[in-house]
């Protein structure tokens, strides 16, 4: 195992989307680091690994997965570790994330980030896979902490305290997504800034921005939708100079999966997390 | 607790009129109506489009909102099989024969089957053609061949390639049977279509077939020579065999 969490720069980044592709190459609003999708490169071979070879020869990558099912009830699936460890050992990343979800059942992909219960039994069996996908890859992951838009009436344990308990019991290290911590809160009426200052910050090797859409409940409480499909928030962004001015500089991602932007309001969006991040001492 | 909660949550999540599972709460602990529908929509909202970028031709032929039903039947009924999202849709093209409502449009299969192909090759492992001048070695013909990955044939009733140009903005499709021959000269799938039976040449080649007992199977109607140029100009064909043990067409 590595002893640093990961080698991405102090700097921004961007989800690489491959429409953006020339404008990347061309060297255009340039960004520090781009991340990837794992599960859109898993194909045997054309354009998009000739794309990504490329990009990986002039950019730090990291490698993002959201097919692994962490959290799911029965085994991790072997086939999909298998092309995980392939990806990265070809590549040899910066960085390999995951989510605290799960996303198969049986021999199912359903293609979202479910939620799980917080307990004893969810925390051991999540510490079981990532000790398996650790092992496998031969390297530390980070775990990103969800969107949450209900809650479990079984949980006995709150999300950070999980969080941290798996990073003690795994080693792994964590991706805080400030986007997900802020639509978190708000739908289940939390406080994201006591959120900030409970989380292992020591753990962190990487943060994440993104857009999210407003609706309501059927009790016109505020429900926030982790979309990825605009701009990051105002609130979403105070919340960010809060975070690193309590945890110390880390590589900040942009996400933009939805209605993708051209390029340059892209780039804008991390020029805004650089920014902030230049003001931080490290 | 019998059934596990994640079996229930998503036997609940696809079915859109079922009532959300057990202990899943607001933070004031009522049941999590909409919150619910959040997960709901995201998983048939997310394979649909997956399904929709993957089958254009297909969604344009039979309208959106058709399409909807259709993608939702399908994903219902075979969800991703694994995460590679890009490589959804494998099953598609069969279960759109079996869809009673689609009974109408008898060439929809073909255009599903032609647009999985096309993505297949798309993905399939690089290799590196033959030079040019392979045309006029004639151990080419003697000798069994190496196909590219990215090579797919398809044999059709329908003027395929042309109703898919035409969903895709083209002009109205003409004419009859055909098979269609998918090379990829870089990264860009080509179709090309041929006379019915053309495709028993390939299956011939990749058994290991020599090239001029393979071309012995060939329709009548077929230029050999736009045949030949299609496989070495798309890069489908990558090696001679070394050894001249072949098998003969039967």
């Amino acid at each position: 195992m590595l002893d640093r969490i990961n080698t991405l720069p102090l700097g921004a980044g961007v989800g690489y989307k491959p429409e953006h592709f020339s404008n990347i190459s061309e060297g255009e609003h340039p960004v520090e680091w781009l991340e990837i999708h794992a599960e859109n490169h898993m194909g045997a071979g054309g354009r998009p690994l000739a794309q990504l070879r490329a990009l990986a020869e002039r950019f730090p990558i990291s490698v993002h997965g959201v097919g692994l099912s962490i959290g799911g009830e029965g085994p991790l699936n072997t086939d999909h570790l298998a092309r995980l460890k392939d990806l990265i050992g070809w590549l040899n990343p910066a960085s390999f994330s995951e989510h605290l979800a799960w996303s198969s059942h049986n021999a199912g992909f359903f293609n979202d980030l479910l939620p799980l219960p917080y307990t004893e039994a969810s925390l051991a069996r999540i510490c079981r896979h990532i000790d398996q996908v650790q092992d496998a890859l031969g390297r530390r992951m980070l775990l990103e902490n969800p969107s949450s838009y209900l809650a479990f009436a079984e949980s006995t344990l709150g999300e950070v305290e999980f969080l941290r308990e798996i990073t003690k019991r795994t080693g792994c290290g964590l991706l805080l997504d400030v986007n997900n911590v802020f639509v978190s809160a708000t739908n289940l009426k939390l406080d994201a800034y006591e959120y900030i200052d409970a989380f292992p910050h020591e753990a962190v090797g990487e943060i994440h921005l993104g857009g999210h859409a407003e609706d309501e409940d059927e009790d016109g409480a505020p429900l926030l939708i982790d979309s990825h499909g605009n701009e990051v928030a105002d609130p979403v962004w105070r919340l960010y100079t809060y975070t690193i001015a309590t945890g110390g500089p880390k590589p900040t991602l942009i996400e933009w999966d939805t209605d993708v932007p051209a390029w340059p309001v892209l780039a804008a969006e991390a020029a805004r997390a650089a920014e902030r991040l230049s003001k931080v001492p490290v | 607790m019998s059934v596990p909660l994640q079996s229930r949550f998503l036997k609940a999540a696809l079915d859109p009129v079922a009532p959300v599972p057990e202990g899943l709460v607001t933070p004031d602990g009522r049941p999590a109506e909409k919150r619910f529908n959040v997960y709901r929509n995201n998983i048939v909202v997310g394979l649909k489009d997956a399904l929709a970028q993957g089958f254009p031709a297909t969604q344009s032929l039979v309208g959106d909102q058709f399409f909807a039903a259709l993608s939702g039947a399908y994903l219902r009924a075979h969800p991703p099989s694994d995460p590679r999202l890009p490589l959804y849709g494998e099953s598609f093209a069969a279960f759109i024969e079996g869809f009673e409502p689609t009974r109408q449009i008898p060439y929809l299969p073909d255009v599903a089957r032609l647009e999985y192909r096309l993505r297949q090759s798309y993905h399939a492992a690089d290799s590196t053609p033959m030079a040019q001048g392979a045309l006029y070695d004639p151990l080419l013909f003697s000798r069994a061949v190496r196909l590219a990955p990215s090579l797919m044939w398809m044999r059709s009733r329908y003027p395929v390639t042309a109703i898919r140009a035409f969903a895709l903005g083209g002009d109205a499709p003409k004419g009859g049977a055909e098979d269609v021959v998918i090379t990829r000269p870089a990264y860009d799938p080509v179709a090309t279509t041929f006379p019915s039976g053309t495709a028993q040449v390939l299956d011939a080649l990749s058994d290991g077939v020599a090239l001029e007992d393979a071309i012995e199977l060939a329709p009548a109607g077929l230029d050999l020579t736009r045949f030949l140029r299609a496989l070495l100009d798309g890069g489908a064909i990558t090696d001679i065999e070394e050894t001249q043990h072949v098998r003969h067409a039967s």
